[in-house]
């Protein structure tokens, strides 16, 4: 490039200087965003780690004061937590997905499209508020069916989004082969269009887990605690985030210790699988 | 999508579909009646206080459960303040880092960053929570906070220009207030309110917990939702536009300013309002690092109590007045967030719809 005169050449290199500043400073910010993603998970380790023993997984917690001692309640409370929210969740949030996407697309499936993505959003502390209005109030108990279904709450949109878009992937001769078969359309759904994007729903489904393992709000007044390990499930429930909560805002070294490795357990897990569906959808070329 | 299919006019050849359509249909309508049911038990609940105080709950300044007060005042202070405060950090930060993935990184790099900052949404509130109240909150105390108190706290140059600003705004509300008064306000009480505000928003005493430090940890949070919804939109504009501002000799940055944050301004907004939807309703982090004082103060590192985590506070511990008040904390946090997630949503559909 010719510049003919100084005052030209100045402001080209004032615009080459203000480039490389501003493309420093935006990997700059992209470091800096990820910078706390870092910080969190090396404190989780470090100081999770001298906590996690096998009695860790075995026990349940001691009185407050007592060394030793583990989160077996809370680890058995969260399973089971997860394991009915998903009984509950995912064939809601995979029924309200089919009908979105393999049905008529009016007016109708405009406005559930829009509830699902708003009941995304509602507070999850709010969901437990709802949930303690309806199961905790009327059965006059903390439960872990009143935890579950507030977990529930939170899967159904993502699962049904998910499995919605999934579905919406398939392409339209898959569907005609099975109608040209003489099947009824909701053998063709559930036989054919459903198994063919199984994998994708699946990966769906783990990320809704993931998300409500680590959900503390909705169980504070729907589970409870308890630290005497499972009971029933109409009985309080402990689970992994709230022990976590509370031992955290306790004042005893031992139970803090055992926040930090009961987080770092959850991290753990969300992360594993996390990793290993992204891995899946990289993989397929989705992402 | 089939659309034969789905015209209308042709008849089902097997009965079963027409169940399994009505089936699917009650469940999908099912997520109507939930939000619909949210909303009816919640304000079920807040009848209560809403019979005692009625409308004015929402502007009581005062919140004192064993004198049976309650003001929801210092909870919606505290959820706005925090929540704006952490989307003006995030908000750069994440298109910063969109820009930083779309435009800038190449793509081997551009997927590592990326899954990181999906990452950074994966970990749960309240690992968060357990960080920022014994990682972070003491980091606070003893370097930031002190630091920022002294170049931005009492008597310094940047809070008498604050307070300058704050009378300047002030002046003209306080003069046509005047206008409807027979005892004039005094103005000279308005400049020196100002400046008292001023003065005090970075004033300590340093807790470490507080209203900054939520903030920070919301910021944090909310950041991967902003980042990811920028990145899809800055996708979104078109190759063209880019080259050709690079081919009039725009440097990468102008091409940039010119070509992708001007077509994508829309929708950047929009991804801030989702964010800002998310920084609301975030509780637990928020629950253990703002301190738990139910007043309003000035300062920002001073300790607060936002609407979710006096919920998450205060519920288990309530019983009925009380239990009353904090449902209609939750009511009105599920209205905030409605009418900011819809509006967020309206803005992203439709800049998807004009891609």
């Amino acid at each position: 490039m010719r510049l003919e005169s100084p005052s030209e050449k100045r402001r080209f290199v004032r615009r080459k200087i203000t480039n490389a500043l501003a493309l420093a400073g935006l990997t700059l910010i992209a470091l800096a965003a990820v910078a706390p993603l870092f910080f969190v998970f090396t404190y989780v380790i470090i100081k999770g780690l001298p906590g996690l023993t096998f009695e860790f997984f075995t026990e349940i917690p001691k009185p407050m004061g007592e060394e030793g001692g583990g989160m077996a309640n809370a680890i058995v409370g969260s399973s089971v937590l997860i394991a009915l929210s998903s009984c509950i969740g995912i064939p809601w949030g995979i029924a309200a997905g089919i009908y979105l996407a393999e049905y008529k697309q009016g007016l109708t499936t405009k406005i559930l499209r829009f509830t699902t993505d708003i009941l995304t959003g509602v507070p999850s502390i709010v969901i437990g508020l709802f949930a303690y209005a309806l199961l905790v109030a009327p059965m006059k108990g903390y439960s872990a069916w009143a935890g579950g279904f507030a977990l529930a709450i939170i899967m159904v949109p993502i699962v049904a989004r998910i499995t919605e878009e999934m579905l919406k992937l398939m392409p339209d001769h898959v569907r005609e082969a099975g109608l040209g078969l003489g099947l009824p359309r909701w053998r063709v759904i559930l036989s054919v269009v459903l198994p063919g994007c199984l994998s994708g729903v699946i990966t769906g489904v783990m990320l809704a887990i993931a998300r409500v393992a680590g959900e503390t709000a909705p169980l504070l007044f729907t589970a409870f605690n308890n630290n005497f390990g499972f009971r029933g499930l109409s009985q309080p429930t402990a689970s992994m985030p709230v022990q976590i909560f509370n031992f955290a805002i306790s004042h005893d070294d031992t139970w803090r210790q055992k926040a930090w490795s009961g987080a770092m357990v959850l991290v753990l897990f969300v992360f594993v699988l996390n990793i290993t569906t992204r891995m899946y959808l990289a993989r397929r070329g989705k992402y | 999508m089939l659309k034969w299919l789905n015209s209308g006019r042709r008849k089902d050849t097997h009965f079963s579909d027409r169940i399994f359509y009505y089936i699917l249909k009650c469940i999908a309508w099912s997520m109507i009646i939930l939000l619909a049911a949210i909303v009816v038990l919640l304000v079920q609940l807040s009848l209560p206080i809403f019979k005692s105080v009625g409308a004015s709950f929402f502007i009581i300044n005062d919140w004192n459960p064993p004198l049976e007060i309650f003001g929801a005042l210092p909870f919606i202070y505290g959820t706005l303040v925090s929540s704006l405060l952490a989307l003006l950090i995030a908000a750069p930060v994440s298109i910063g880092v969109a820009l930083f993935l779309t435009e800038l990184a190449p793509r081997s790099i551009a997927r590592v960053v990326g899954f990181l900052v999906e990452m950074l949404a994966a970990i749960p509130s309240i690992v968060y929570g357990l960080w920022g109240i014994f990682i972070l909150a003491p980091f606070m105390q003893s370097k930031v906070q002190p630091a920022l108190t002294s170049a931005l706290g009492p008597e310094t140059l940047f809070a008498s220009i604050v307070g300058q600003v704050f009378t300047a705004l002030f002046y003209p509300v306080v003069l046509v207030i005047n206008l409807f008064r027979h005892d004039d306000w005094s103005l000279n009480r308005t400049a020196e309110a100002c400046m008292s505000v001023a003065q005090s928003l970075f004033a300590g005493p340093n807790y470490g917990v507080g209203m900054f430090t939520a903030s920070l940890i919301i910021a944090i949070m909310i950041t991967p939702t902003i980042a990811s919804i920028t990145r899809d939109v800055f996708k979104t504009v078109s190759p063209g536009i880019r080259e050709a501002s690079l081919a009039l000799g725009a440097t990468r940055w102008e091409m940039i300013k010119m070509a992708v944050l001007r077509t994508a301004r829309s929708g950047m907004i929009g991804a801030m309002i989702l964010g800002l939807g998310r920084a609301l309703g975030e509780t637990m982090a928020v629950a253990m690092v703002i301190g738990n004082r139910n007043e309003i103060k000035a300062s920002i590192m001073a300790p607060a109590q936002t609407m979710a985590s006096v919920i998450a506070n205060e519920y288990n511990e309530a019983s009925g007045l009380h239990m009353s008040a904090l449902a209609a904390v939750g009511l009105a946090l599920f209205f905030v967030s409605l009418v900011v997630n819809s509006i967020a949503r309206f803005i992203i559909w439709n800049v998807e719809r004009n891609k």
